[in-house]
């Protein structure tokens, strides 16, 4: 655990959860006290190591959520059915617990405000626990390049962040489009469906405009919207992808 | 030491041979898929796969000359940064030994390149002697491009980031270059058994 740092080693060290925060009836989020955090980038994640009292360990790794300018770091995890981690964090764990972690890690799926170029986010599910924190830096950090969110879920109710996700379009001019592939309420005026070609291009900026993309999500969301994306002419290295499926989370 | 973590038991697997599992892994049945960017679609008549850099005389196969190679069927376990191992995958592919017999050189390291610009680093001794393979084939069909289709690199004993998806050539070096995610982070190695997740492990 923690103890003397080893430079450009990541140590395992030890946060205390301050919070929980129930996001849907899947997901919920955890905001850690870390004394020893160097400090992240937006897009980042951490590894989780859990213990049991025979000493068996399991380990996964969990974007994280918050913002570098927020107090704390906050994780969101969904909850996979039959998973040994993610139900244990989602549905075990409680405020004044300690988690072990290490972290952040990945430097390549991150955005920064002094990029150029308009940032394009686009989320699948729990796929938004990164552009989260993303779309978080963007307003904190008063970024000068505009900001779209392209977000699917299920339902309105598996939005996950949803009235803080309300607030950001209503005060800070987030261009947010979301669609519901199963089910919408009687008056839901956004897409219906699935992401497909026509709703991505009616949501991106034109390739000459040198949008920053950024697409995370399970994989066939993640397929599919970057083909789709290709096909209408994006450039593929201005798509970052981070991909998760069912890997016993 | 690790502090208990209050109420967590976790899945022990039955079945299944724990010493094949590295520390800090599990084992999954599917096949997650990670990448970087985009799934790039190379047409078959326009792949080919190079050695060049540190060689001789550079050489090159297109994909009716590759599949003409003396492959081997192989059956390992792969193992991914992100925690998941996955047993007794089987593959079918030219052994990375028999394209560096077909070159001459001095180098010590390599840089595997990709389509989509995806690049890892290996040294030599780690692509060699039945340690690596350039794959066409899983589970009996083609690559789905997903998982690095229409060829993958294959090296089973180190993480399955070195392991590139839709490899084109292989590089050679004197001096080790580190790719794509040994730039961001990750180890320089990649050995599971030992842990080398990320730089300094």
């Amino acid at each position: 655990m923690a103890g003397a740092a080893i430079p450009g080693r990541l140590s395992w060290q030890l946060g205390r959860v301050v919070d929980a925060i129930d996001e849907t009836s899947c997901a919920r989020s955890l905001v850690l006290d870390l004394p020893n955090w160097p400090g992240h980038r937006a897009g980042q994640h951490v590894d989780i190591r859990l213990t049991a009292d025979d000493g068996y360990q399991a380990q996964r790794g969990y974007s994280i959520a918050s913002a570098p300018e927020d107090d704390g770091v906050m994780l969101t995890v969904d909850r996979l059915e039959g998973g040994e981690v993610s139900p244990y964090l989602t549905d075990v764990v409680r405020p004044g617990d300690e988690l072990e972690l290490r972290g952040p890690i990945g430097g390549y799926f991150v955005w920064e405000a002094s990029l150029p170029g308009p940032l394009l986010l686009i989320s699948g599910g729990s796929g938004i626990v990164p552009l989260r924190a993303m779309l978080r830096h963007w307003a904190a950090a008063r970024a000068p390049v505009a900001v779209r969110m392209v977000h699917s879920a299920r339902s309105l109710d598996d939005v996950i962040y949803r009235d803080e996700l309300m607030r950001l379009v209503a005060f800070e001019e987030v261009d947010l489009r979301i669609t519901l592939t199963r089910a919408w309420p009687d008056n839901w005026r956004g897409h219906r469906g699935r992401v497909d070609r026509d709703f991505l291009e009616s949501a991106a900026w034109p390739p000459q405009d040198h949008p920053r993309i950024y697409v995370c999500g399970p994989t066939g969301f993640v397929e599919a919207a970057a083909a789709a994306l290709v096909d209408s002419g994006q450039q593929p290295n201005t798509i970052k992808t981070e991909r998760f499926g069912p890997t016993g989370g | 030491m690790s502090p208990i973590s209050r109420g967590f038991f976790g899945h022990r697997r039955s079945g299944g041979d724990p010493s094949r599992v590295p520390p800090g892994q599990h084992v999954t049945d599917g096949f997650p898929v990670l990448s970087a960017g985009p799934t790039p679609h190379t047409p078959l008549p326009e792949w080919s796969f190079t050695i060049d850099g540190a060689v001789e005389k550079p050489v090159s196969w297109r994909w009716v000359e590759f599949l003409a190679l003396a492959a081997e069927q192989v059956t390992v376990d792969i193992h991914c940064v992100t925690k998941w191992t996955k047993l007794d995958t089987s593959w079918r592919g030219v052994p990375v030994e028999t394209l560096l017999k077909t070159v001459k050189t001095e180098a010590e390291y390599l840089t595997v390149w990709c389509d989509g610009g995806y690049t890892t680093n290996l040294a030599l001794e780690d692509v060699v002697e039945g340690k690596a393979w350039v794959a066409y084939e899983y589970g009996g069909g083609p690559i789905h491009p997903e998982h690095g289709g229409p060829a993958r690199l294959l090296v089973p004993h180190l993480y399955f980031w070195k392991s590139a998806k839709w490899v084109r050539g292989l590089k050679l070096t004197a001096t080790d270059e580190p790719g794509f995610w040994e730039s961001y982070g990750y180890h320089n190695h990649g050995d599971p058994w030992l842990e080398q997740r990320y730089q300094g492990d």
